[in-house]
């Protein structure tokens, strides 16, 4: 019994430092800031991996949510005969929800991952250890750059998600299924509030964005660093980040749409 | 991997966030830069406005020439009185247009339309519309309908 309860607070003590430890990650990488002009070259090359090559995916997967959208809601609304009512289903619930959490979801898998593994096999292979012995801090030169790219990739990727799958949704609704191209577009224009939706919408993804890469930082800075210590830092990435995103966009929704 | 071929990957990004950003806010929201500018007011008295929210357009033959600025009450005759801003460049409504309130669609929003009428001089700022046309209220509809066949 004692045994168990010693169990349960060693569990709660280690999550806790945990906490501090990515606090402190957070702080000492951000706050200490780098001179912007040697870190701008490793934020271009860690902003072409984050960004630009999850850029594929991300486009790909909006297209077809678009798609989807675009079928299902006219399958409903058609019953009620208001299937020009789909281009403002397709637009509203993309930049509102789906654009900032689908992306930021598929940002965990493909780049949180990633950068978890990376950093986590160079303390594995010593290589922190040893940037610090010729004393350059691997927090500005390693973790900083990283987590720049992600919070500054994430909003852009949101926002080509978003267009993307409202542009593959009018293809099904408006090419394929027939509805009135004008009565489509001027729904959608209609409903979509720029100040509401869109900056709504802008303002998730900047905080998941935030939230994964920091995730993801943290999870690679603080891993065990050994073959099996990695593999286990980049479950915990994709699942706790996976995890936060849903959970907040819960806690955003209710702020700004709900009226709690 | 080159540094230019990073470079070049990462300016298509922004610029590509940008556009969409652009697409985002002209083509999917609807914000249109121009039109804040000036316009001018004026006024209708409407028996029951339904639905109608300021914000909604203004019409007429279905083209928008303005949008309901404001709704309140009048209490000197207990109807609700519109005020809505059209475009400067329409200044060619004559005095006896008429206004109704419309739906778009089925369930759609509720807006003004305005049918020009004959006079020679034209609406200026701050002059009423006297002839309106309330909205349709689905329940009035039946009510009569159902009255009708009573007394058949």
């Amino acid at each position: 019994m004692l045994d168990w309860i010693q169990t349960l607070g060693q569990n709660a003590l280690s999550r806790l430092a945990a906490f501090g430890r990515a606090g402190q990650l957070l702080l000492q990488s951000l706050v200490a800031r780098p001179a912007p002009f040697t870190m701008f070259p490793l934020l271009v090359q860690q902003l072409y991996f984050v960004g630009v090559l999850s850029l594929v995916i991300i486009v790909v997967s909006g297209g077809f949510i678009g798609m989807v959208l675009g079928l299902q809601g006219y399958t409903i609304l058609v019953d009620y005969g208001s299937e020009q009512a789909v281009g403002q289903m397709v637009a509203l619930s993309l930049v509102r929800e789906l654009a900032p959490v689908v992306t930021a979801l598929l940002f965990a898998g493909r780049a949180g991952s990633a950068l978890t593994a990376e950093i986590g096999l160079m303390k594995a292979t010593e290589q922190l250890a040893s940037l610090e012995m010729i004393g350059v801090d691997p927090l500005r030169r390693v973790i900083a750059p990283r987590f720049w790219a992600g919070f500054i990739s994430m909003p852009i990727l949101t926002v080509i998600f978003s267009v993307v799958g409202v542009w593959g949704g009018a293809i099904v609704a408006v090419d394929w299924l027939g509805i009135y191209e004008g009565s489509f577009w001027a729904n959608m224009q209609h409903s979509v509030d720029f100040k509401e939706d869109v900056l709504n919408g802008i303002i998730k993804s900047i905080v998941f964005g935030a939230v994964v890469t920091w995730i993801a930082v943290f999870e690679g800075y603080d891993c065990v660093p050994t073959s099996e210590g990695i593999s286990q830092a980049t479950t915990r990435t994709v699942v706790f980040s996976s995890l936060a995103v849903l959970g907040l966009d819960f806690i955003l929704t209710a702020l700004m749409f709900g009226e709690l | 991997m080159r540094m230019r071929t990073m470079e070049i990957g990462v300016g298509f990004l922004m610029l590509a966030g940008a556009v969409a950003l652009v697409v985002l806010a002209l083509n999917i929201s609807g914000l249109s830069l121009a039109d804040q500018g000036g316009g001018y007011r004026i006024y209708a008295r409407f028996e029951n406005i339904g639905g109608l929210t300021a914000r909604a357009k203004v019409a007429m033959s279905g083209v928008q020439i303005g949008e309901v600025t404001a709704i309140r009450l009048d209490p000197k005759f207990l109807v609700a009185e519109v005020e809505m801003k059209i475009r400067d460049d329409v200044d060619y409504l004559s005095t006896d247009s008429s206004a109704q309130i419309l739906t778009a669609g089925l369930l759609g929003e509720q807006y003004i339309g305005i049918t020009p009428g004959a006079e020679e001089e034209n609406l200026k700022d701050g002059d009423r519309i006297q002839d309106t046309q309330s909205a349709l209220v689905l329940e009035d509809l039946i009510g009569k309908f159902l009255f009708n066949k009573v007394s058949e």
